[in-house]
């Protein structure tokens, strides 16, 4: 806006700016984020998009990441690797999703992704118990984690084959009314 | 990828099926793998786009493959880049592929198309701007990581009564103070009501003369009497007809009558725009059951919480709502197994207890009528200085007792009603909701029958004019008494309450504290004091102007009292408020405010007859009666208008038109929630065909390779067939698969 800034190319913050959520301004602060993570590794001059990623422990140290029982998970799905090396514009990807403007249609997918620790495109019932148990620490018994996650399935599942597809999912968090205030990380 | 999750029931241990993988549905969201080393089908790119740069040799063979193609450019370039679940590299790819196919365009398009897009930057901009000077951006911004978004849905909704209030006062003084200020600076002259010599007209001067004792003034300012009658935060000061500008005469009386029912519908119009959302929310979800456990499970961790004390409370408040879940559907198990004699047995216990509870709100509003009519008496006789604040304030007292005592009354009974227990909160909240909001309507009808009532019977004036030369100050007094001793209450309850028992529940370990434990932030109660203020407000501002202004500041600082409350001592409920649910409540108990108040305002204008000692309306009398009057001296054709507007056959055909109106909506929602049962039951269908087509293709898939295997069967091929197959045989295909399992 006006500032001389030499991270990036008004080109790059243009392109941000029109992938993401974010305004300049906001794409700056999310470097300066970013480089704290590990100032060694993160240059400063971002003009010629170093091919840097900062590894899945850094990330999850963060403090807006840091309480989140799902933290592993969030950075894994936006990572290229499906390791949780996250790069800078995966980095931004992720808060860009996770901002109030996100619209909630974009949310459902990486939420999907996010709850689908086995990775095989559909909300199992292993997948629902391991959610449940990372919420509640595994306070909850095992019969009663069991009954929630019948329950819960009972509720989305529309095919009937006892999982959640996507389309289940999509379906019942789009009903779901916390869900846009809850899915969502100020940065 | 483990084992094929489709054939879960009937088939351990089949083969992975590549079909799955090709399905569009699944694309979407295999794009952030890289490309595996079976490679051909898992395709790193979303089905949404095939912007391809790459195999569009291949495309030229089917015509029916260029048109699928063409369809899903179009599809996607109607949707904005940012939205697209693409990592940002394939984006970026996007954006630049979109910039080049804009250059085909014509001029005109390009130039609407970058118009738009700086438009939107200064949007984006402006709104940024904008945000920064948001009210206690900051510090709604810590609450919110430290407690979560329910209890930050208070906050904002105390911001939000401040701005309204802010507004109100704004109008208030706009149309009303800033004329009669600004009056005698201009060349100008306002004329004064005054006729002559009747009795009714007789308005003695309150104010304090010769010496007076600095205590007095105390009592003064705390109950508006003395000094503070006859200044600008009354009605009786406004004693002005109408104000000569240069240009043109205000009539003061119509400006002051139009602001009260301006800033009526102001707050109406606010209030409800803010709770369309969550209203509109609210519809979609028609069934109770999305309360519980989906929304629980994978709407219930707040991401904001970044505290760790923080997210612990969140962990076991979830825990607890999970285990209240599992508790209620056995509670609804046992409801249904009723038998009939118990639930006579449970009818019966209900209506006594509701009875009991009628009685209880009786003997409390009786108690305020009586405790007003003492207090009015007995301000006519100054005893000394702490005994009269008593006797002014009792009213204010007894309100508060009452509100303090019947929640207890409330919760303690319902659970002999044996409801369940959502029901049981909704049901005690209603009962406190309307406890608090009919209390200030008994003052104020205990008020105006002693303020219509005349020892000879019928009064002569309309109202009593010896006890009450000008009522309206004296309601304004009640309301304005109201609102402080509001204020001080909550004050005096965080500092000699809330604090000591942080102190006690923290260094003393005695079994007082642990049975008292710490304060819980208890959102409905809260929520209860801030709208029962809010709704004197509304009252009170037709008689004590001044009394919004009062009214912002004292939320401002409760803002900053409940704050420091909320961080020092309090830990959130173990009932937690669920933030979807908490802004509908909030705004639904302020609307329930805002309906009450409207009741006496619109008594007091219409039905009442005005003071002919002070204010403005002393030529009139009842204040409405200044309308028609106005209606009368405006030329003949605005006139005739707004007399058609305001006539029976108006108002009737407007209210056939408005329930029309309303049959069309509720039919058309209707009708929308049938397809929606349609289309849900159609999904469940889809998905049921699918399985079964992909068991019947790997059926075919399987005795192809087994005769292939046994007897050396040549591959079979059609130009039809999906080259994505690697089994050794081809396999018919009814119609080409979907372009994204197409592969160079």
């Amino acid at each position: 806006m006006g500032n001389k800034q030499t991270i990036f190319t008004d080109e790059q913050l243009d392109a941000y700016q029109d992938c993401t959520f974010f305004t300049r301004k906001e794409i700056l602060r999310l470097h300066g984020r970013y480089h704290e993570l590990a100032p060694h590794l993160v240059p400063m001059d971002y003009t010629n998009e170093p091919d840097v990623t900062i590894p899945l422990a850094l990330i999850v140290s963060m403090p807006e990441l840091n309480e989140n029982p799902f933290r592993n998970r969030i950075v894994e799905s936006f990572s290229e690797d499906g390791a949780g090396n996250l790069s800078f514009n995966d980095f931004v990807d992720m808060f860009s999703v996770l901002s109030e403007t996100a619209p909630r249609e974009l949310k459902a997918i990486y939420a999907f992704k996010i709850y689908d620790f086995n990775v095989d495109n559909f909300l199992c019932k292993e997948d629902l118990e391991k959610t449940l148990n990372k919420l509640t620490r595994e306070e909850l018994s095992p019969e009663e984690v069991t009954l929630v996650c019948e329950k819960a399935i009972e509720e989305a599942d529309l095919d009937g084959d006892s999982k959640l597809s996507f389309a289940d999912f999509e379906n019942m968090i789009t009903r779901a009314p916390d869900f846009l205030s809850t899915f969502h990380i100020r940065i | 990828m483990e084992r094929d999750s489709v054939f879960h029931n009937d088939r351990l241990g089949a083969p992975r099926n590549p079909l799955l993988d090709e399905l569009p549905s699944y694309q979407s969201l295999l794009y952030r793998r890289k490309p595996s080393a079976s490679g051909s089908t898992k395709r790193r790119g979303s089905s949404r786009t095939r912007l391809g740069s790459s195999s569009s040799g291949k495309w030229g063979q089917t015509t029916v493959a260029r048109q699928y193609e063409e369809k899903h450019r179009t599809q996607t370039l109607q949707r904005p880049v940012r939205e697209l679940p693409k990592p940002m590299a394939e984006k970026r790819r996007d954006k630049d592929q979109r910039l080049e196919q804009a250059k085909d365009l014509s001029s005109w398009s390009q130039w609407r198309q970058s118009t738009r897009r700086t438009l939107r930057r200064l949007k984006e901009d402006g709104f940024e701007m904008l945000s920064n000077l948001e009210l206690w951006r900051g510090d709604i911004h810590v609450i919110e990581g430290m407690f979560g978004t329910g209890i930050l849905s208070y906050f904002s909704f105390l911001r939000f009564l401040v701005l309204l209030n802010f507004v109100m006062f704004l109008l208030m003084f706009g149309f009303v103070m800033l004329p009669i200020i600004t009056a005698p600076h201009a060349s100008g002259n306002t004329t004064f009501n005054h006729v002559d010599g009747f009795e009714c007209s007789n308005y003695p001067s309150t104010s304090r003369r010769g010496l007076v004792v600095f205590h007095q003034h105390i009592t003064d300012l705390l109950s508006g009497a003395g000094f503070l009658e006859q200044t600008y935060l009354f009605y009786g000061y406004y004693k002005v007809e109408t104000i000569h500008f240069p240009k043109f005469t205000y009539n003061l009386p119509l400006a002051y009558l139009l602001v009260t029912i301006a800033y009526l519908f102001l707050s109406l119009i606010w209030i409800v725009k803010r709770s369309a959302t969550g209203f509109k929310r609210k519809l979609v979800q028609d069934e109770d059951r999305f309360q519980s456990f989906c929304n629980k499970i994978f709407a219930g961790w707040d991401f904001c919480i970044v505290n760790d004390s923080a997210a612990r409370l969140k962990r076991s408040s979830l825990l607890y709502e999970l285990k209240t879940d599992l508790e209620e559907e056995r509670i609804k198990q046992k409801i249904a197994d009723r038998t009939r004699k118990e639930k006579c047995r449970i009818y019966v216990i209900r209506l006594i207890l509701n009875l009991f509870v009628i009685a209880v709100l009786a003997a409390c509003f009786y108690s305020i009528y009586i405790a007003t009519n003492f207090s009015q008496k007995a301000q006519m006789t100054k005893v000394n200085f702490i005994l009269d604040l008593i006797y002014e304030y009792l009213p204010s007292i007894v309100i508060t007792l009452a509100n303090f005592i019947t929640p207890l009354i409330f919760s303690l009974i319902i659970q002999f009603e044996d409801y369940s227990p959502a029901f049981e909160i909704r049901f005690t909240l209603m009962r406190c909701v309307f406890m608090r909001l009919t209390s200030i309507c008994v003052l104020l009808v205990s008020l105006w029958g002693q303020i219509t009532s005349c020892q000879e019977g019928n009064c002569v004036c309309g109202y009593n004019h010896i006890l009450y030369p000008c009522w309206e100050s004296r309601v304004g007094q009640e309301m304005y008494k109201l609102m402080i001793f509001d204020f001080l209450i909550i004050g005096a309850v965080t500092v000699f309450v809330e604090f000591p028992r942080k102190l006690i529940v923290d260094y003393c370990d005695c079994g007082l504290a642990k049975w008292w434990g710490q304060q819980e932030f208890a959102i409905p109660q809260n929520v209860l004091e801030i709208v029962y203020g809010q709704t004197i407000c509304w009252i009170g501002t037709f008689y004590c102007p001044l009394l919004p202004a009062i009214c912002t500041i004292k939320y401002f600082i409760i803002f900053y009292i409940k704050k420091v409350t909320l961080v020092n001592n309090c830990r959130p409920a173990t009932r937690p408020f669920r933030a979807s649910s908490s802004n509908f409540f909030f705004l639904a108990v302020l609307l329930i405010g805002l309906a009450l108040a409207c009741v006496p305002v619109t008594i007091g204008i219409a039905q009442i007859s005005c003071s002919q000692a002070c204010g403005p309306f002393i030529n009139y009398t009842t204040s409405w009666e200044v309308v028609p009057r106005t209606v009368s001296q405006l030329p003949a054709g605005a006139r005739t208008f707004l007399l058609a507007i305001s006539s029976e056959a108006f108002a009737v055909s407007l209210f056939v038109i408005t329930c029309l109106a309303m049959f069309y909506v509720i039919a058309l929602a209707g009708a929308h929630k049938r397809v929606i049962n349609q289309l849900r039951e159609q999904l469940v269908m889809d998905g049921r065909d699918k399985r079964f087509l992909i068991q019947k293709l790997c059926q075919a898939q399987r005795t192809c390779a087994i005769r292939s295997t046994g007897s050396g069967f040549q591959s079979h091929s059609s130009d039809r067939v999906s080259p994505s197959y690697r089994s050794n045989s081809g396999v018919f295909l009814v119609q080409p698969p979907p372009d994204s399992a197409t592969h160079v």
